[in-house]
């Protein structure tokens, strides 16, 4: 085996895995906070790249402007998303808060290419198309571009945990009773976190968006994420940073090795067999709290 | 109006044990069947094999999906996949010569045993990963289906299914493909009405409303979550192979993905969750409304000269089983069948509202 393939489909790699991080981020804060796990995301992601290829496209705006108004847009959503939907769910079964956020996924995936229509919308963020060489390893420049820009807002998130918002957040999380008790607005804690979370989302439905173009297919995100919200622990955001370059590295690998073998396609079930593999061997993730229930 | 009565009042045991309690619910029950029955005789070809064959069938799956959702509290994202698994198995068994009696029974016991595989890999934890395990059996099983050319005959390929004989009936036209999904229905309506008055379904509804409650009073979680586990995938499997026989008739990869997974959930929560009647409101509900709007959207759209674009008109659909599903659940988490009684309660002591059961 040809070891600069092999490198090169490692770092490739591990690049699309830190961008799949950035929208199993989201899932991870939103969980950490309401212990709401948000199966939304993927529609997020996609919904975030739609507005923000609307802005550019049909309001003309430049792409330094359409960026920052996507983000605060899409903020705005997510809180809304937590104030329309989730706030009338508080102290429903599990089931059905999984189940409302499955159903806004599939209410998204709908409105938006129905809206915009399902052509591939192009979002063009300036990146050079030419590969950059490193020894005889091709990586492409769009995937350097998002992961570096996702490792930067990852570790953007963790240090958010350690700033006051962060501790409101992280108090919310331990307890919601305790946390009101002391003057924490819980309420608004959670919609931060939807809000955070829909951010982070948008920004991988950007990058994303500027290497394989716009359209209903970035709501696929979903599955990888929650591989990666799952394999890190679902309440753990340095997790998440490892279990993206495991996930990305494996999902590279299994597409270079494997697909030849069996024709095409196991990037697509990569995700879902880590799920079953990490539900096996130990649930609740790498990092993740082991989660003791009282009776 | 129609019931005459102050409320629900029993005289005897067996009288509460009915399954249908009220005379009314009885006669409709009865008015319903014998519509059914008569239904190729009175209705055109069309409304039977456009509308009444995939709506029986389409509320058969939403049944077995309900047994697990509604029965057991346990959720189930690749209900699609466990009818694939149904589906493949029996129509290979039929082109192999074994009798469709053996074939679609096989077929529900290969669904329930690979099914029950990626419910015992979750259920050892809570329902968030079931979930999540059961959305990554959905594109597994996609995956070996498609990839396998031995059971799908490659990635784009159909199978056809060749004539079946049931009981020595042949189950080829129009007509006794419907009265064969319809005889499955009643079979199965009846399990899904009984199941809640055995020890198993007492057992599914105390794990449902708390499955460590449920252990402290000597229920076994784990074991009576399999079992519904296994029950459902056995019912999706039997559908599964009832949908390919009597409606699609040829089965490929395409038609098992995670939409149909999708829409059977809508089905049950729309519905009601835990109800049988639900089932087939939930089923009516998602299968024809998407039928109706986009007729809706098609003729005001000519009328009134609006100009709506393919695209928005084949994503109506998609939308409308979000919107369904999130509607329900926070506005009526116990969907149609909630409905229903509501109205039926009101009705049933009109006008002496203060005789409320």
């Amino acid at each position: 085996m040809d070891y600069w393939l092999i490198g090169e489909l490692a770092v490739t790699g591990a690049l699309v895995g830190l961008m799949y991080a950035l929208v199993a981020v989201g899932i991870v804060l939103v969980y950490k906070t309401s212990g709401v796990a948000n199966f939304a995301q993927g529609a997020i992601a996609m919904t975030g790249g739609y507005v923000a290829w609307a802005i550019a496209i049909l309001f003309g705006a430049p792409m330094w402007v359409a960026i920052p108004l996507a983000l605060v847009a899409m903020f705005g959503f997510g809180m809304l998303i937590e104030h329309a939907v989730l706030r009338h769910m508080i102290g429903q079964p599990v089931i059905m808060i999984i189940m409302v956020t499955f159903g806004i996924e599939i209410f998204l995936r709908g409105l938006m290419p129905g809206i915009f229509g399902v052509a591939v919308k192009r979002l063009d963020l300036g990146i050079p198309q030419a590969p950059l060489f490193l020894g005889e390893m091709l990586i492409n420049r769009a995937y350097l571009v998002g992961g570096l820009i996702s490792a930067l807002l990852i570790g953007g998130a963790i240090l958010l945990f350690n700033s006051r918002a962060g501790v409101v957040m992280r108090a919310v999380s331990d307890d919601q009773g305790a946390s009101w008790s002391v003057g924490i607005r819980v309420e608004r804690a959670i919609a931060m976190a939807w809000g955070l979370g829909a951010g982070t989302a948008t920004a991988s439905g950007i990058l994303w968006g500027s290497t394989q173009g716009v359209d209903w297919s970035l709501s696929l995100l979903l599955l990888k994420a929650l591989a990666i919200a799952i394999l890190g622990g679902l309440d753990s955001i340095p997790g998440v940073l490892l279990a993206g370059l495991i996930v990305g590295v494996c999902e590279s690998l299994a597409t270079g090795i494997i697909d030849p073998l069996v024709g095409g396609g196991t990037r697509d079930i990569v995700a879902s067999v880590i799920i079953l593999i990490t539900l096996l061997v130990r649930p609740y993730g790498l990092f993740g709290r082991e989660h003791i229930e009282r009776v | 109006m129609l019931y005459r009565r102050a409320g629900i009042r029993h005289t005897s045991y067996r009288a509460e044990r009915a399954l249908w309690p009220l005379p009314f619910d009885r006669y409709l029950v009865t008015a319903v069947m014998l519509f059914m029955l008569a239904a190729p005789f009175i209705l055109d070809r069309l409304y039977v094999v456009a509308y009444l064959l995939p709506w029986i069938i389409w509320s058969m799956a939403a049944l077995g999906l309900n047994l697990l959702m509604g029965g057991a509290g346990q959720i189930h994202l690749a209900y699609g996949a466990v009818m694939a698994i149904g589906a493949y198995t029996s129509v290979h068994m039929v082109r192999a010569g074994i009798p469709y009696e053996i074939a679609m029974l096989a077929g529900g016991l290969a669904s329930a045993s690979i099914g029950i595989v990626f419910g015992v890999a979750a259920l050892r934890v809570k329902a968030l990963y079931l979930a999540m395990s059961t959305l990554a059996m959905q594109y597994i099983v996609d995956f070996v289906i498609s990839h396998v050319p031995a059971i799908s005959g490659g990635t784009q390929a159909t199978i056809q299914v060749p004539p079946v004989r049931f009981l020595g009936l042949r189950i080829e036209g129009d007509v006794p493909t419907y009265y064969f999904a319809l005889a499955v229905c009643v079979v199965i309506t009846l399990f899904m009405l009984n199941v809640h008055r055995t020890s198993f379904g007492r057992a599914l509804a105390a794990v449902r409303e708390k499955d460590y409650a449920a252990e402290v009073i000597g229920v076994d979680t784990f074991k009576y979550k399999l079992l519904a586990f296994w029950t459902s995938s056995f019912i999706g499997g039997v559908v599964g192979s009832v949908l390919v026989v009597c409606y699609l008739r040829s089965v490929s990869p395409d038609q098992f993905h995670i939409e149909l997974s999708v829409q059977i959930v809508a089905m049950v929560i729309v519905g009601g969750l835990g109800s049988v009647l639900g089932s087939f409101f939930g089923a009516a509900l998602i299968l024809f409304t998407p039928i109706i709007l986009n007729n809706l959207v098609g003729t005001l759209a000519s009328s009134a000269g609006l100009a709506l674009s393919a695209d928005l008109r084949a994503h109506i659909p998609l939308m409308l089983y979000g919107a369904l599903i999130v509607g329900f659940l926070v506005f009526e988490p116990l969907g149609l069948a909630k409905i229903y009684d509501n109205v039926r309660n009101y009705f049933l002591v009109w006008p002496f509202r203060h005789a409320r059961r």
